[in-house]
């Protein structure tokens, strides 16, 4: 019988890791940037409660820090949006690409 | 009473016209009449502290061989023995050749100071003016008194600075200007020399005290080698040229004729161009001991004699010639102490002092009554209207000229003996047909200015009492100041000397050779250019001998091939090293600049503004960093990396 | 604990830039005045610290230590010896007379002379500071309020001064890189041998001077750059006349005053003090260096026509003695050197007062423009005369002695190169006279008749710098006694190490 190992929810992360990663690298909407970024941070929730449950099932430090990550995704994505929403009500749109009035 | 006070406080003498200076220049400036009392009453009185001073030292004869000293520490640096260390001391010195110069300058400069009064009447400067003759009395006499050889070459360049001034006095003049500027930077190429050669004296022997010099030099084997010491001795030379316009540095010394004619007589004739031959007769326990240094300075003085009187032949200005003439009795001075006669040198500095400082003053006043007309060749004449002028100039010109009883003769005299005892017999000749030459163009200036027809578009007068005066006092000295020595009771020498007084068998020869000599030259002035009234003859001559007249009449092209030397070459040369300044050092400079901003420009391409281009290196660095951990181990990563223990 | 005189000469100016911070910016003369008073304050203590020293004692007084930051042995260590004195005296006259030199400032006084006091405490701080910490520290505030100054009220000719102001500000940072370089590693050493970290002078000196001839090498080559960069050795001096002539006047007087002598001042109390073996090692370049600069900057001047550009290339030309006096690595050398520090500062300070006087007045410093000013301004002519003449090394004016000095040390060593330095002299007597007489002299022209001499404030300068200049001239023992006091002491102390020379 397949018993679910660690192996698979760290394949699973990976994926989920990957695909947040390519929407990141990939996506002109900024709105979709964010998204991706939570794929990539819920990745490494699972990561981080996986581990806790298999290596240290005595402590909750995984589960702790994954709680920690939610609220940070959660206030980074109020601010994200802020900042975002900022921007489209300057610029009417919000592709990344006309983002770079940061360059020199 | 006075006299011990006046030996024992000599240093008040170059105090006093300091203070006048001071007082002058800061609290009596707008008041004109109360500047020249002061600074005449000043100098008067130093005059005075002079005369008892000189009084006590000639009438005590220990003083020759051991002069009265006094000073100062004025600097002293490390601690001797311990580490390398320098005491300068300041002080006074004084035996009969200070003595006799102290009071030379002291009484000289008080009858110019007195001339000056009426000759700078109107002068918008005139307090100015006497500021600056103060300051310089000050500085000669401290010169003159100076127990040291630091202390009198601050003094020197202090007298330097003084006749810059003094030359340059008419600010407005750009030919004033020029002359001030040469007449210090060519002492300055002299001092350069006199410097090296103190320094290289204070390395080998420690001191620079005058007595303690003496003594160490004569046994210098113990220091230094004749050849180091020869070298410090054509140094220390070399400033003597400068400041007593000998060949090849004579040039400033005509140029310096655009100061006042006071100026002219109390610096360029006087006094501060015979601080040379003063500064030689200082040292001449180290010229004494290196036969070729003293050769070097008999063969300058010779040269510089005859070469300026060819000059002074030509020229047409009143104070060129009398310049040129200063030049060349200061090769005469030059000579003496060459041929090593202390005596002869400053016995002939001693009555040249009084004859040409007359005859400066005499031409000012000619100047002052002809409104600053210059050439010879437009006087004539002028004894009738100004008597007192013209016979005091006779005087001197026939104290320069060498006649018995004048003043010069007697030096004049004693150098050709001098050289003549010692066999120069080169040197004698140049020397004997300097006299003849001397007497030629002083008495064809004397001609051409005081005697023949006048000119009906001048109108002299004789000049006020304060310019006549000192005329007088002047031309009573130019006759009487070389009875002290004549052969037959030589007073002087058995006062001033180096070495052992010398008593040499009366030379009739060498007397009567100097007058024949003398006679002729005025005789053929006299022929020349008074009895022939057109002149005929001396332009003939002139045109006969066109070439070397024209070369005579320019000086042998010397300021020409000075001033090629100075813009072609000086200047050349500094401007070749401003451009390498300008384009490689600051090119280099400005290279790292510009490599550093075309850098920057370089890298910027990689800021391309983008976030996710960003993220994307970003994520592949730590995809990087994961692989080498991964298949290096982590100690090979820190090594990378960095920061792991 | 004594009345801590040091301290308060150093924070006099500070509070007084505070008081201007208050000060309404039309009040132009309650800043002028209040800048005066501050500037006067620390002139007054630093004469009376002067005078009050006790050179028979010798060593470092009026001492003042604050413990700061221990694990790096850093300590608010304030002291004064015979050779900080001098420079101390020096920053604080000329810092007065750089007061009353830009009375005329109308375009932001109020800014400017916030700035120009905050530039004199950081001077004066790097010459009393007695930790190396400290001294760093300072020396870094310096640098900032000059470029400051220099782009806000300079002035731009041959150079902008925006140029002027970044090669002045980056020459010296890149300049002090270098030395910080050394003296981290110098730091990193010495506290590795001791176990004990300590920055102060002292401290540092003696376990410094047990280095092994290679680090002592190494590390003062690195203090020679940046040191030899400050003191605008040859060849890293090209900043100097076109820093100089792009800043304001107060500026090119503290710059070329006192500024510059920090190079000089860290080479003599830093790098020889606690790098003798090193010292040794470079003296002989740093001799070729010396006179390469002395002779070359002098010729560079005589090609100027720009008054600024001429007193600049002077100063690098000056500075070449200071070099040359510092190699020699004798008493009388480190006397001379210090002492002509002294000496350069007040004419140069001097010089460039009324060359800004002379631009403010006539708008040029073109020397082909001018001439005759001897009539028009007599009191600027009796100044820039002055000046001239102590550059020319005039005895009776303070920079004879110290060449005098310099000269027999240098001669004792280095013979012939000497020979070459000392020739400086009549290349110095040619331009400086050439300036001189072709702005004064000659005939006055017309379009200066209407110029107003210098009068009132004006003639501070004049009568601070000049009356230091003739007293320094003919008293020099007031200067040398004092130098001589600090010299002594510190040459004992590497004296032994000298002897045995520095090999690679």
């Amino acid at each position: 019988m397949l018993t679910i190992s660690l192996t698979h929810y760290v394949v699973l992360s990976a994926l989920l890791f990957s695909i947040g990663l390519f929407g990141v690298l990939t996506k002109r909407n900024a709105v979709a940037v964010l998204i991706c970024i939570e794929l990539m941070l819920n990745a490494v929730n699972i990561n981080l409660v996986a581990f806790s449950k298999y290596i240290t099932p005595l402590d909750f430090t995984g589960q702790i820090f994954s709680i920690f990550v939610i609220t940070v995704a959660a206030a980074e994505v109020g601010v994200g949006l802020a900042i975002i929403i900022a921007i489209y009500r300057n610029r009417l749109n919000v592709d990344l690409d006309n983002f770079n009035w940061l360059k020199w | 009473m006075l006299v011990e006070f006046a030996m024992m406080h000599a240093w008040l003498v170059p105090l006093l016209p300091a203070l006048a200076f001071l007082v002058i220049v800061f609290l009596t400036r707008p008041f004109e009449k109360l500047s020249a009392i002061i600074a005449v009453g000043s100098m008067a009185l130093a005059c005075v502290i002079a005369s008892f001073a000189a009084y006590g030292i000639f009438t005590n004869h220990e003083f020759t061989e051991k002069p009265l000293v006094y000073a100062a520490n004025w600097l002293s640096l490390g601690i001797p023995g311990v580490t390398d260390s320098l005491l300068v001391q300041v002080g006074v010195q004084l035996d009969p050749v200070s003595a006799m110069m102290m009071f030379m300058v002291s009484f000289i400069s008080t009858f110019i100071f007195l001339y000056s009064v009426g000759y700078m009447k109107g002068d918008p400067g005139f307090s100015v003016f006497f500021s600056y003759l103060s300051l310089f009395g000050a500085s000669m006499l401290l010169l003159v008194i100076s127990s040291n050889l630091l202390q009198m070459f601050i003094a020197w360049e202090l007298v330097g600075l003084c006749s810059y001034l003094l030359i340059g006095f008419y600010t407005h003049k750009i030919s004033a200007r020029e002359a001030a500027k040469k007449a210090f930077v060519t002492c300055r190429v002299a001092d350069f020399g006199l410097l090296l050669g103190l320094l290289a004296l204070q390395i080998t022997f420690g001191t620079l005290n005058l007595v303690e010099l003496g003594e160490k030099i004569h046994n210098f084997q113990e220091y230094t080698t004749i050849g180091m010491l020869t070298l410090i001795a054509v140094l220390v030379f070399i400033g003597p040229i400068g400041k007593s316009g000998q060949f090849p540095l004579h040039v400033w010394l005509p140029d310096a004729m655009e100061g006042p004619t006071p100026v002219s007589a109390l610096i360029h004739a006087a006094t501060m161009v015979v601080a040379g031959v003063y500064l030689v007769g200082r040292t001449m326990f180290l010229f004494h001991e290196v036969e070729s240094a003293m050769q070097l300075v008999a063969v300058t003085g010779a040269f510089t004699a005859l070469f300026a009187a060819t000059i002074a032949l030509t020229q047409r200005e009143i104070k060129r010639i009398l310049a040129y003439s200063t030049v060349s009795q200061l090769g005469y001075m030059m000579l003496a102490l060459g041929v090593g006669s202390l005596t002869a040198g400053m016995f002939h500095m001693w009555t040249h002092a009084f004859f040409k400082a007359l005859m400066f003053l005499a031409a000012g006043s000619v100047l002052y009554a002809l409104h600053h007309k210059a050439d010879v060749w437009e006087m004539g004449g002028l004894i009738k209207k100004m008597p007192i002028t013209g016979w005091t100039f006779v005087i001197g010109g026939l104290a320069i000229a060498g006649i018995p009883p004048f003043a010069g003769f007697w030096s004049k005299d004693e150098i050709l003996v001098a050289t003549l005892a010692e066999g120069h017999y080169v040197l004698f000749a140049m020397a004997a047909f300097t006299a003849f030459l001397t007497a030629f163009y002083m008495w064809r200036m004397i001609f051409l200015v005081f005697f023949g027809d006048e000119k009906p578009e001048n109108h002299p007068q004789e000049s006020p009492w304060t310019m006549t005066v000192p005329l007088i006092v002047l031309a009573v000295g130019a006759i009487g100041a070389g009875w002290m020595g004549t052969p037959w009771n030589n007073v002087w020498a058995e006062w001033i000397y180096f070495g052992e007084p010398h008593h040499g068998p009366i030379n009739y020869g060498a007397m009567l050779l100097s007058i024949v000599l003398a006679g002729s030259g005025i005789y053929l002035a006299y022929t020349m250019y008074l009895k022939d009234t057109k002149k005929k003859r001396a332009r003939k001559l002139a045109e006969w001998f066109g070439p070397v007249h024209r070369m005579l009449y320019n000086k042998y092209y010397i300021d020409e091939l000075y001033l090629w030397f100075n813009h072609a070459l000086v200047d050349g040369t500094a401007r070749l090293f401003y451009l390498f300044d300008l384009y490689v050092v600051d090119g280099f400079v400005n290279g790292i600049g510009t490599f550093t901003k075309s850098s920057g420009d370089g890298l910027r391409v990689f800021q391309t503004g983008r976030l996710q281009n960003y993220a994307l290196i970003f994520f592949l660095g730590v995809l990087a960093v994961a692989v080498l951990v991964t298949f290096t181990g982590p100690s090979a990563a820190s090594l990378v990396l960095g920061g792991v223990k | 604990m004594d009345f801590p005189i040091l301290l308060t000469i150093l924070l006099a100016p500070i509070v007084a830039a505070l008081v201007l911070v208050f000060v309404p910016k039309e009040e132009s003369l309650t800043i002028k005045s209040v800048a005066a008073v501050g500037t006067f304050v620390s002139l007054a203590l630093s004469l009376y610290a002067y005078f009050t020293y006790d050179q028979s004692l010798g060593g470092l007084q009026f001492a003042m230590q604050i413990p700061w930051i221990q694990d790096l042995g850093v300590t608010f260590f304030l002291a004064a010896d015979g050779i900080s004195l001098p420079m101390l005296l020096l920053t604080n006259l000329i810092g007065f007379s750089a007061i009353f030199a830009s009375w005329n400032i109308n375009n932001r006084p109020r800014e400017f002379f916030i700035l120009l006091l905050l530039l004199i405490a950081g001077v004066m701080g790097t010459f009393i500071a007695h930790d190396l910490f400290i001294f760093l520290l300072f020396y870094e505030v310096v640098v900032i309020p000059i470029y400051i100054m220099v782009v806000i009220w300079g002035s731009s000719k041959r150079v902008t001064k925006e140029y002027a102001a970044m090669k002045l500000t980056i020459y010296l940072l890149i300049g002090s890189a270098f030395l910080l370089v050394g003296v981290i590693a110098l730091f990193v050493k010495t506290s590795a041998m001791s176990g004990v970290p300590d920055m102060s002078f002292t401290g540092m000196a003696v376990v410094a001077q047990q280095l092994s001839g290679f680090d002592q090498i190494w590390l003062f080559g690195l203090m020679l750059l940046g040191f030899g960069s400050l003191i605008s050795m040859w060849p890293f001096h090209s900043w100097s006349p076109d820093g100089y002539a792009g800043a304001p006047t107060a500026v090119s007087m503290i710059h070329a005053g006192v500024l510059k002598k920090i190079g000089g001042y860290g080479l003599v109390k830093i790098a020889v003090f606690m790098l003798p073996a090193g010292a040794s090692f470079w003296a002989p370049y740093m001799a070729v260096l010396g006179v390469a600069g002395v002779a070359y900057a002098a010729m560079g001047a005589l090609a100027q026509k720009d008054l600024k550009y001429v007193v600049g290339y002077s100063s690098v030309s000056h500075m070449g003695y200071v070099i040359l006096a510092v190699a020699c690595l004798n008493v009388i050398g480190l006397n001379g050197a210090v002492a002509n520090m002294f000496a350069h500062g007040v004419m140069a300070a001097l010089f460039f007062s009324m060359i800004g006087f002379i631009y403010e007045k006539t708008h040029t410093r073109w020397i082909p423009d001018m001439g005759g000013l001897a009539r028009q301004t007599p009191r600027l002519a009796v100044g820039f005369m002055m000046a001239a003449m102590a550059s020319l090394g005039l005895p009776g004016l303070i920079s004879f002695v110290p060449e005098f000095t310099i000269f027999i040390g240098a001669f004792d060593v280095y013979g012939g190169l000497a020979v070459v330095g000392i020739a400086g002299i009549i290349i110095t007597a040619l331009y400086v006279l050439r300036a001189g007489a072709n702005t004064l002299f000659g005939p006055p022209r017309p379009e200066y008749d209407h110029l107003k001499d210098i009068r009132g404030p004006e003639m501070v300068p004049l009568i601070v710098l000049g009356t230091v200049l003739v007293v320094g001239g003919f008293l020099p023992s007031l200067l040398f006694d004092m130098i001589n006091s600090g010299v002594v002491p510190l040459h004992a102390a590497i004296s032994d190490v000298l002897q045995l020379g520095g090999k690679l």
